[in-house]
């Protein structure tokens, strides 16, 4: 428990079940609403970009830390899971002619349904093993993927159209910022809620202690499947986003590298934490977008920057993840507890 | 599962004239009359490979009572406890838990299903959700009493949230009779190794058990420990009413507290029945205490 959390007495088990106590808790939250609604009016059409690839992230990683850092049932499949969410939104739209929300609602149904599927071998095996058998699922589904032609259209890029909500279309990255800002802020309500109660405690039973979970009652059958079905249900909706915002849909765009992104953004960020998932988000985007525009803008001087940037991007990435391992294993979101704590008790270390 | 102060007094009978806190919630989750056989393990028996760590056991628990198993190292108590609480699966007999309705056959049930028929239990060695707070692993033995849909929890609407709130006010009561306010919110890992043992009690009791298995609640305590967890216990069972069954090495504790005792050996059970008549039962004095007597 926070430092920040003394000297604050309820006098109802319903104001402190509230998520937020003090005003300066109140203060932060606006000052983050402002700055995120600031984002689209000041950013170049480079960041906007960057900036609506964070939106989608913060869905999908929230929804790979429901299942990885709160039920500790770890996964490769979260490409895999993104392409269902992708291609199933795309093909009920492009190819049927549902309206987008109906493909997009399909796609978390469906991505939860195949997450609950490839979940099943987390009811044997754990850690590296289940790590193992959740890779296959990413290969299997993007084997699928290239090989189902008549309904992916194999490895050719499947088009999707500009989709239109409440009159607007969306043919803007500062129009698809308010959609995948909502949807990123929906995601993120959800999550906190969920381990508010009962069905997110028993998640996090699993995660601590199964044993003792299937004796207090929790069937660990079912609440795996079922963590397996809500964490792909958020990535469905990440999927189903990338799908429509960039209208072009191919598997190169979910392959490994994008479930070991996803794996990074909640270790950085911080593994069993709702925040965390979005500061690990935003960092794994935004660091590698700035490493580019600095290679790019230094393309004159130093040509071999711009010649490596793949090689650059990747080691920069590694060295985040060991160094994170090693110095802050709880990520982010700790650190950012630790800085709370730290301004609260100044100039008192504890 | 409410029972007002006078009703739980009432139904109790005379062991109990002496309540001495007001319970807004009857911990106790069995609806059969203290002195009914609440607990009937029948022949039970059980093999790993060819150690034959349960041999045809029998005994039976009765309703409100303090039932302790003894025995020597590896004489198979954690295996019986194991196989009642649905951890094992025993290769013969039957394992029985009477309700008011109906009865359950433990023998071959899932753990989660054994919990929600009113089995709690605690573990030998610590097995709480060391990353929670003290509050949710006590909510957690709430799980089986809550309903529990996604949606609602999603968004925090009208029935996740009234749950939430009313399941506290019993985890509370646990709180209290445990004396474990000033810990709620800590993170049971950061907690003392004595109350450790006194959370994973109460995320037992919580549950609101027709049966309460505690497998050795007081190892590695130290005498003052072991006599505020005797306590507990005592009060679990006294004020509470829950029928408690109990693996304990330290004799004293053992004779002190219990209403009945049963013995195993190497597997077999040598001995059950009031701690004086099993204290000079002669199977006894030669398997396990005597060794002691002679120490």
């Amino acid at each position: 428990m926070a430092a920040t959390a003394t000297g604050i007495y309820h006098r109802s088990y319903r104001s402190e079940l509230a998520l937020r106590h003090t005003q300066a808790e109140y203060a932060r939250l606006t000052l983050a609403a402002a700055v995120v609604v600031a984002v689209p009016f000041v950013a170049t059409p480079y960041w906007q970009t960057v900036a609506n690839q964070i939106g989608i992230a913060v869905v999908g990683a929230i929804g790979l830390n429901i299942l990885t850092g709160y039920t500790g049932q770890i996964s490769l499949g979260q490409g895999g899971f993104l392409a269902v969410g992708a291609y199933t939104s795309a093909i009920l739209v492009e190819r049927l002619g549902a309206p987008t929300l109906v493909g997009v609602v399909a796609a978390i149904l469906m991505t939860a349904a195949v997450g609950a599927f490839f979940g099943l071998p987390a009811l044997r095996l754990k850690g590296l093993y289940l790590a193992i058998a959740t890779l296959a699922s990413q290969f299997i589904i993007l084997y699928a993927v290239r090989n189902w032609e008549f309904v992916t259209g194999g490895v050719q890029a499947l088009v999707v159209g500009t989709p239109t909500l409440f009159g607007f279309e969306l043919n803007t990255d500062f129009r698809w910022y308010w959609v995948i800002l909502a949807c990123a802020a929906a995601a993120t309500v959800a999550g906190t809620n969920l381990f508010r109660t009962g069905l997110g405690r028993a998640f996090m039973a699993i995660r601590d202690q199964d044993i003792a979970a299937e004796a207090v009652g929790v069937n660990t059958v079912t609440y795996k499947v079922l963590a397996f079905a809500v964490s792909s249900g958020f990535v469905g909706l990440a999927g189903a986003l990338t799908a429509h915002w960039t209208t072009i849909v191919t598997w190169e765009r979910f392959t490994l590298d994008v479930s070991i992104l996803y794996l990074a953004m909640i270790i950085v960020g911080g593994l069993g934490s709702v925040s965390g998932s979005i500061y690990g988000a935003v960092f794994m985007i935004v660091v590698p977008a700035w490493i580019t525009q600095v290679a790019q803008d230094l393309r004159g001087q130093l040509s071999f920057l711009a010649r490596e940037l793949p090689a650059i991007q990747l080691g920069v990435f590694g060295l985040i993840i060991i160094l994170f391992l090693i110095f802050e294993p709880r990520g982010l979101a700790r650190i950012w507890h630790r800085m709370k704590d730290y301004v609260r008790l100044w100039p008192f270390r504890y | 599962m409410l029972a007002s102060p006078h009703q739980q007094g009432a139904q109790h009978g005379c062991r109990r004239a002496v309540i001495t806190r007001a319970y807004r919630h009857d911990l106790n989750g069995s609806h059969l009359e203290p002195g009914a056989p609440q607990l009937e393990v029948d022949r039970v028996s059980l093999t790993f490979g060819g150690v034959r760590a349960l041999d045809d056991v029998s005994l039976d628990v009765v309703q409100g009572e303090i039932h302790a198993i003894i025995g020597p190292n590896g004489a198979g108590k954690t295996s019986l406890l194991n196989c009642i609480s649905g951890l094992y699966r025993p290769d013969g007999g039957r394992i029985i838990l009477h309700g008011g309705d109906a009865d359950h056959s433990l023998a071959r049930a899932r753990p989660s299903r054994i919990a929600r028929w009113g089995v709690a239990r605690s573990f030998q060695n610590i097995e709480l959700f060391r990353h929670l707070s003290v509050l949710d692993n006590l909510l957690l033995g709430r799980h089986v009493h809550m309903r529990h849909r996604l949606l609602p929890s999603l968004w925090y609407w009208g029935s996740a949230r009234r749950q939430e709130i009313a399941q506290r006010d019993l985890v509370e009561e646990v709180i209290d009779l445990l004396e474990i306010q000033a810990h709620r919110h800590k993170p049971v890992g950061s907690l003392a190794y004595g109350i450790q043992k006194r959370v994973e009690l109460g995320r037992a009791l919580a549950m609101q058990p027709a049966v309460l298995l505690l497998d050795e609640p007081m190892a590695g305590m130290n005498v003052e420990e072991k006599e505020d967890m005797a306590r507990y216990v005592l009060d679990v069972n006294e004020l509470a009413g829950v029928t408690v069954v109990l693996i304990e090495h330290d004799m004293e504790v053992v004779m002190d507290i219990s209403r009945r005792v049963s013995v195993l050996d190497f597997g077999l059970l040598i001995a059950s029945g009031p701690p004086d008549a099993v204290r000079q039962d002669e199977k006894v004095l030669e398997a396990y205490l005597g060794q002691e007597h002679t120490a």
